[in-house]
């Protein structure tokens, strides 16, 4: 078991290594850079808005509960929304759901690939098929996922803002100044620094799982299932190391 | 020349290829003939170099292709031609993008003289005008030589294909081991054809390496590959109802 992962591991870094190789064509490259950008970020931008704010809406209408006192300020509800939201539910539960969604969508489109055999094509062409397929998804998601967490914080903030207006669970002054008290830019920071990590660790466990694949559908779909555990287990251990650190 | 000498293959304890020693002709069509699993898939990805045998040399023109640096290899392989047995396709890709992707990676064309290319090899394998056709539009064998199309857009000198004729009917086989057959001859190139099919055998083998159990059993062309005495090249060639009855009556 110990060995398995120790290979594994040993094989995901020799992985890399052949990734982070210097492009064959840059034009090549800069074109698939830009495609994969606008596969990852306008495909994934609906899910994750509607995601963000009904995240926002859940946390506002919980919070106002668990703080009906008169002895608690009330821009508190605010604070404390945009706080959880900001350094924590929007970086890690929205990466967990692009996991889902990218990730998976990257192991089975390289692992595709593999089955068929077009990576060896690309490989007795003489071209690094890691490098040429995987890197411009890579940077592409450390550019990608980082502004889709940025946008998915707004769209959090908003669904809190809807729901206060709906609910009045606390005024919308209040609640807007709850929101702004207390901001500091180190919050953004720490948050773009997950992000970026966490980004890296998608797209590249994922494409890792695609890429190592051997035999068929069946194991497409076992690669599959192994990319997302894997990837979400390690953001979960990685959040709670770079949390340590960082705050 | 390509020249395999003394070639060994092993996966795990598994020896998948056994000593093997034959070479593939400049100019001719060379098959690799024998059973499923007998190693012929195996011996063409090292030929290739997607394996590298464990034990052995394999020699293009008299250099060791596993001695050869990154930089030697990334030269020969664009010298090189693959048609895989699914075809291999980039399915994100138009038919016209499939043959124009290696001209895009290898060479410095401009757009019109790669354009110019990838109509001269469709017209070739008789696909005019699928240019804007994806993959999955394509019937089996339109994809083999769409796939052969691509292998020959960088003009290759080798060409090879695994089991070309696999899953198409036998009209369509003939078809596809014709263009094989003039293409290798029309660009003076070396192809090497992995292959189970005996009309390919008895059609088109100028020279034929007969892999059993992964040692070569025998070795010869289309014109003595009936009448040998080979018992296990006789068992694999006459397998087939028809060809017995073929057999007998001659």
């Amino acid at each position: 078991m110990i060995k398995n992962v120790l290979e594994i591991i040993g094989e995901y870094f020799l992985f890399l290594k052949k990734v982070f190789t210097k492009p064959a064509k840059a034009s090549e490259f800069f074109r698939k850079l830009v495609d994969e950008m606008n596969a990852m970020g306008v495909g994934s931008l609906l899910i994750v808005c509607i995601v963000a704010v009904c995240m926002g809406s859940v946390i506002t209408t919980q919070t106002a509960l668990q703080i009906e006192s008169p002895w608690i300020p009330k821009w508190t509800l605010g604070f404390t929304v945009r706080t959880s939201v900001v350094m924590e539910l929007c970086p890690t539960i929205i990466t967990l759901l692009l996991v889902g969604n990218l990730g998976s969508r990257i192991t089975s489109e390289i692992g595709s690939m593999r089955v068929t055999e077009q990576i060896d094509a690309l490989e007795v062409m003489g071209i690094n098929s890691a490098s040429y397929l995987i890197l411009p998804k890579i940077i592409s998601a450390l550019f990608v996922i980082p502004m889709l967490i940025i946008i998915a914080i707004f769209f959090a903030l908003i669904g809190g803002y809807i729901t206060v207006l709906i609910t009045h669970v606390s005024s919308p002054y209040e609640f807007v100044d709850g929101l702004t008290s207390f901001f500091r830019m180190y919050d953004l920071v720490y948050v773009l620094t997950k992000t970026t990590i966490f980004a890296f660790i998608l797209s590249s466990v994922s494409s890792f799982y695609g890429y190592r694949i051997e035999g068929g559908a069946l194991e497409l779909g076992k690669a599959n299932v192994n990319g997302i555990v894997v990837s979400s287990f390690i953001i979960l251990v990685l959040n709670l190391v770079i949390t340590s650190i960082m705050l | 020349m390509i020249e395999l000498i003394n070639v060994s293959k092993y996966f795990g304890d598994r020896q998948v290829l056994k000593s093997i020693n034959t070479c593939f002709e400049d100019g001719k069509v060379n098959l690799i003939i024998g059973r499923s699993g007998s190693g012929k898939t195996v011996m063409m990805k090292n030929l290739i170099g997607l394996l590298a045998p464990e034990e052995g040399e394999i020699l293009y023109n008299g250099r060791n292709f596993n001695h050869f640096t990154d930089k030697e290899k990334e030269s020969i392989r664009s010298e090189m031609g693959m048609v895989f047995q699914g075809s291999a396709l980039f399915d994100s890709m138009t038919i016209e993008e499939n043959v124009m992707f290696p001209l895009t990676m290898l060479t410095s064309q401009s757009w019109s003289e790669k354009i110019d290319r990838v109509n001269f090899c469709l017209k070739r394998v008789d696909l005019e005008g699928s240019n804007n056709l994806f993959p999955a539009e394509l019937s089996g064998g339109m994809k083999k030589r769409a796939a052969i199309a691509r292998a020959i857009a960088c003009n290759p000198k080798y060409l090879f294909c695994d089991e070309p004729n696999s899953g198409l009917d036998p009209k369509t086989s003939l078809l596809i081991d014709e263009l094989i057959f003039e293409i290798t001859h029309e660009f003076n190139i070396t192809t090497v054809v992995n292959t189970h099919d005996i009309n390919s055998v008895i059609t088109i083998g100028e020279t034929i390496s007969f892999i059993y159990q992964g040692t070569l059993e025998w070795r010869g062309n289309k014109d003595n590959v009936l009448t040998s005495d080979n018992e296990r090249l006789n068992d694999f060639i006459f397998a087939q109802p028809l060809t017995q009855r073929i057999r007998d009556l001659s």
